[in-house]
């Protein structure tokens, strides 16, 4: 093993450090007794409390969490299906439009993408509420899903799907025993992305949102927008709270499939010989 | 048929949510005001020919005259110019010392880096509200530091939204430098100071070119989202942080002017193609080198 030199570990320390001290401190004055965020008055978990008796809150995160299940579960569909006809569909009429529209909302300042939206829906007399939302985060995941499934697609061998199809599978078959389980990985990862973008999603959401429905990012950046406030640093902890719990778990889960993976194919190896 | 139902379900989804508004968009920036707050006219129904006698580009005429929207999309490029490049200084010795650490932590050091893109951009921008406010703790720090008196203004100001704007983004900068520095052979340098180069000679010579891809492209990766971001600049800068996102939305949702937010959506997206090619050229060429 090499040393590292100081520069390296200097740099490292304090990159992470402003990576995560702003985090780490949101955290610790939501334990904070004072309603004043800046002073430190003792430890309580009083905002916590409060957070959960305020019903508004509750609602919105109610209403963000069923945009997020159903839009992330359809673009996941969507998006499957687009990118398995980017990479296998071959020539059709208008491929260029169709990559073009998949890679253009990655790069689309959300403004944009929210007022577009919305004029459509104003145009087309649909009434803003959850379908609305729902509509306008399926579109813009359903590309970013896209690429991630696409790119698994890319480096899969064919020849196992022909095998398939050369067994008596039919087209659906072969997708469904065979393409399916192994890009299965990037179609969960495809999913948890369009999950967590519908999760934070402030922008498109407010312009596609009626009076009906009010998504939690919308609810924080009202309540942030007047200044800091204790509740909001405790319902921000308990979001970190989960997405860290979320991430360190997949990352273990990967961890130990890989090296399932690797114990399979070594005893293989020594089955050979 | 199946073939085509497959092609076709999301491809009509993306042409009906994606391309349709935004012709919509192009349409109103053409039209009148007056005509425009709903139901603006001239609509679809009216004919086509009422609808295109109707165009015109007063809007983009009023976007010229009234110089709010010439600073504001000069002020937007300047601030994602600026923003970018110190992004650039802050990630590139963080991508340097990932790819320089033990392998052994390596996937850890990439996970902490991709862990704050999984959470909420909202609730990162907020974390800094509290720490850059007169009463902050980074102002309750430096007074007790001795190293200033009163405390700064940094919230409601530029910096702010620079510090915001380089905190967000930061992993999409570090990201494509460590992969560019993870490739590079340790034996280049190693040649280069046995030339005789310095050992800073041969990081100047022989590491920044060869990871200039991964510089390129993390500088796009921040420059473009930068460019039209309003949750940062409504949050952290102040009345005088001009920036083209936040005049869209304070255009439609305040002023509920729809043409000339529709205006300033399409003058936008103008300004970004160029970087967005730019990009898109750059990724190909580098595709292409790989091959």
């Amino acid at each position: 093993m090499k040393r590292m030199s100081w520069f390296n570990v200097t740099s490292l320390t304090l990159g992470f450090a402003f990576l995560y001290l702003p985090m780490i401190i949101l955290v610790i004055y939501s334990f904070n007794a004072s309603k004043l965020v800046t002073v430190w008055a003792g430890f309580s978990t009083r905002w916590y409390g409060e957070l959960v008796q305020n019903e508004a809150f509750l609602d919105a995160a109610w209403v963000t969490i069923k945009v997020a299940v159903m839009s992330s579960t359809l673009a996941t569909v969507l998006g499957t299906m687009a990118a398995y006809v980017l990479v296998r569909g071959g020539r059709f009429l208008g491929r260029t439009l169709f990559s073009g529209m998949i890679y253009a909302p990655l790069v689309m300042p959300e403004v944009i993408t929210g007022l577009s939206l919305l004029l459509l829906f104003i145009g087309i007399g649909l009434d803003r509420g959850v379908l609305t939302i729902v509509l306008a985060h399926t579109t813009f995941s359903m590309c970013y899903v896209s690429v991630v499934v696409s790119s698994r697609l890319v480096t899969f061998d064919r020849s196992l799907e022909e095998a398939a199809l050369d067994l008596g599978c039919s087209g659906w078959d072969a997708f469904r025993l065979v393409t399916l389980p192994i890009i299965a990985p990037a179609v969960i990862s495809g999913w948890l992305l369009a999950f967590t973008l519908s999760l934070d999603d402030l922008v498109i959401a407010s312009f596609t949102s009626g009076p009906s429905a009010t998504t939690l990012p919308i609810k924080i950046f009202s309540a942030v927008r007047l200044g800091v406030s204790p509740e909001i640093n405790a319902l921000s902890t308990i979001m970190i709270a989960i997405v860290t719990v979320g991430v360190i778990t997949a990352s273990l889960v990967t961890k130990r499939n890989a090296t399932r993976a690797e114990a399979d194919t070594r005893a293989a190896e020594r089955a050979q010989a | 048929m199946r073939r085509f139902a497959l092609i076709a379900v999301p491809y009509v989804w993306l042409l009906a949510l994606f391309l349709v508004p935004f012709i919509i968009v192009f349409k109103i920036s053409l039209s009148d005001l007056a005509l425009s707050i709903p139901p603006y006219t001239p609509t679809m129904r009216d004919g086509i020919g009422d609808m295109f006698a109707a165009f015109d580009f007063e809007n983009f005429v009023f976007l010229t005259e009234d110089d709010l929207y010439w600073k504001a999309y000069l002020s937007s490029l300047r601030i994602a110019l600026i923003s970018t490049f110190m992004t650039l200084l802050v990630g590139y010795p963080i991508a340097y010392g990932m790819a320089k650490a033990p392998d052994e932590w390596r996937a850890t050091l990439m996970m902490l880096v991709i862990l704050p893109f999984w959470t909420s951009f909202l609730i990162r921008v907020y974390a800094w509200m509290g720490i850059l406010s007169n009463e902050g703790l980074l102002n309750q720090f430096l007074l007790w530091l001795g190293l200033i008196n009163e405390p700064l203004v940094i919230l409601n100001t530029n910096l702010a939204v620079y510090i915001g704007i380089i905190y967000t983004y930061l992993p999409f900068m570090i990201l494509p430098i460590y992969a560019a520095l993870d490739r590079l052979d340790e034996s280049l340098n190693e040649a280069a100071e046995d030339l005789g180069c310095s050992r800073m000679q041969a990081f100047w010579l022989v590491t920044i070119p060869l990871s200039k891809n991964g510089i390129i492209a993390g500088s796009f990766l921040v420059f473009i989202p930068a460019l039209g971001e309003f949750v940062i600049p409504s949050l952290l800068g102040g009345s005088g942080t001009l920036m083209i996102g936040k005049i869209l939305w304070e255009e439609f949702f305040n002023n509920r002017d729809w043409p000339v937010a529709s205006a300033v959506a399409v003058v936008l997206l103008l300004i970004l193609v160029i970087p967005i090619v730019l990009f898109q050229r750059n990724q190909q060429k580098q595709a292409e080198a790989e091959q």
